[in-house]
């Protein structure tokens, strides 16, 4: 529905697509030196080159594992402690209070520490990336937990349920609205910290491809990594709303006809 | 007269006779308090296989504590409270949980291969056969609470507990609600007990009418009219009664024809 109201309102377009000809025309006539920014049709021509060439898919490839790998990691951390500090009271009292005190951390100002604990290798990355995650998985999906409406479970347990086939057919899909909002912040969130993880010391990696790029100046293969980091975000993003259509498909507004 | 009909609530012992099965529900001398309030004192309450009964009371008065504590949703020793294992609530609200199809409702907590077609049947008693697999969110307000008697009903309860389920109702709908639990009574015979605000609702459906209050039953009314039962001189007798034992008897009720007998002036019987 949105897709087809971008096509037809086509002027949307139109400003974008200037800009880039004026890049394109700054470049040509030398008012943008290509060590500055490259022109667009150079961009164009060094993906095309890295695709070819398998540079470019191999080195997303690890970027794209690394990213999952510490996101897989989070939500499955996220994920059983919300569980835990959601439904009992121990949990509450030996979960969330710790977690609450160190998600105020910026995530990233513990690279120095991780580095220091676990070298420099695959392992700090993924290690921010997981740990990046947990704190959205967590605090939403806890919230949801605790926001099931107590009206639902009472009625539940009136017809006989309890125990884990409560969790399981109330409070875990009652809660999986907010589920879903904590994996887009940290599918957000695990963007955000492996452009950050990946100057780590990286062999491999769109980071690394940045970090060489840019000792060579080549602003065309920066510019390249960029747009490929901007396009696995959209994925992402298009993914989990798909997830959502499907998962919360009773939800008014996706209910149709 | 009056008091030939409705009397404070002694141990029914000259009924006991008339009720050679055991009681549904038997309620022996229960007390709950919250804290320092005490909202049942010492209650006693049968209730007969199959018996239609409906509880009235004022906010406040312990109905819903009361259904509650016959629902297993709120503690209770089986020394002083014992009900039947199958029982189910229909709540105010219909409850339903919006993840789930309507079907998947119904069947909520039964599990095995024929659960779908057991909740099509509930479902299709209440006129809902049609929605199986619509999502609950999509039904009107009449149509959940009828899918939720239908969650209720499916699981042949002994028991059926009714906690004020019309009173979200437009006046139309509720009538048709009152109908179709009356013939799912009748075709099921449950033990009912309906809480409600409504006293007429309360006459047009059971058999007895208790008054709760104060922690306690303080008064019964036996309904002995026929179903369907219309809005006579006798209903009207019987509602001036149950408003009376409710404190509300303030309330202007038409003169039923040649019945002046119970205004107390002095001009009436001139």
């Amino acid at each position: 529905m949105a897709g087809f109201r971008f096509i037809l309102r086509g002027q949307r377009w139109i400003s974008p697509l200037v800009l880039i000809l004026l890049w394109e025309l700054g470049s040509r006539l030398g008012a943008i030196p290509a060590r500055v920014l490259a022109a667009p049709s150079s961009v164009t021509q060094t993906a095309w080159d890295m695709i070819v060439s398998g540079e470019l898919p191999s080195n997303m490839l690890v970027s794209l594992a690394r990213a999952m790998t510490g996101l897989a990691f989070g939500v499955v951390i996220g994920s059983a402690l919300a569980v835990a500090a959601g439904l009992t009271r121990t949990g509450e009292n030996v979960v969330d209070a710790p977690i609450q005190m160190l998600r105020t951390l910026p995530t990233l100002a513990l690279t120095p520490l991780f580095i220091v604990w676990f070298g420099i290798g695959e392992t700090p990355k993924i290690a921010l990336i997981t740990l990046g995650t947990t704190f959205p998985i967590y605090l939403n999906l806890y919230n949801g937990i605790r926001g099931v409406d107590p009206k639902l479970i009472e009625a539940a347990r009136s017809f006989g349920l309890k125990g884990w086939d409560l969790v399981w057919h109330i409070v875990l899909p009652a809660a999986l609205p907010s589920f879903l909002l904590g994996l887009r912040f940290a599918l957000a969130g695990s963007w955000l910290i492996l452009v950050v993880a990946e100057q780590i010391n990286a062999t491999a990696g769109l980071g690394y491809l940045i970090n060489n790029a840019r000792d060579f100046s080549r602003t065309d293969i920066i510019v390249v990594c960029l747009v490929v980091y901007a396009l696995l975000g959209l994925t992402a993003d298009m993914i989990v709303r798909t997830l959502e259509r499907h998962a919360l498909a009773w939800r008014p507004s996706f209910i149709r006809s | 007269m009056a008091q030939a009909v409705i009397r404070p609530f002694v141990q029914s012992a000259p009924a006991l006779a008339a009720l050679p099965a055991k009681p549904a529900v038997q309620v022996r001398g229960f007390t709950r308090r919250f804290g320092d309030t005490v909202v049942l004192q010492g209650l006693d309450l049968e209730i007969g296989q199959g018996e239609f009964v409906a509880l009235l009371g004022r906010s406040g008065s312990g109905k819903t504590t009361l259904l509650r504590t016959l629902a297993g949703l709120d503690p209770a020793d089986a020394n002083s409270v014992q009900t039947p294992i199958a029982r189910a609530v229909v709540f105010q609200e219909p409850r339903l949980m919006p993840w789930k199809r309507v079907w998947r409702n119904v069947a909520l907590g039964l599990g095995g291969p024929e659960a779908r077609d057991h909740a099509r049947a509930a479902l299709t008693e209440v006129g809902l056969g049609h929605r199986l697999d619509v999502w609950p969110v999509t039904l009107s307000g009449g149509e959940a609470q009828r899918a939720a008697l239908a969650r209720a009903l499916v699981r042949e309860p002994q028991l059926l507990l009714l906690d004020e389920p019309f009173a979200a109702l437009d006046a139309m709908t509720r009538i048709r609600m009152h109908e179709l639990v009356l013939s799912l009574w009748r075709a099921h015979a449950p033990a009912v007990l309906l809480v409600t605000h409504d006293v007429d609702e309360a006459i047009v459906l059971a058999d007895r009418v208790l008054v709760l209050d104060e922690g306690r039953i303080a008064a019964e009314e036996r309904i002995g009219l026929p179903r369907p039962r219309e809005i006579g001189t006798e209903f009207q007798a019987i509602r001036r009664r149950l408003l009376q034992h409710l404190g509300l008897d303030r309330s202007p009720t038409p003169a039923p024809e040649g019945a002046l007998v119970n205004f107390p002036t002095g001009a009436a019987g001139s």
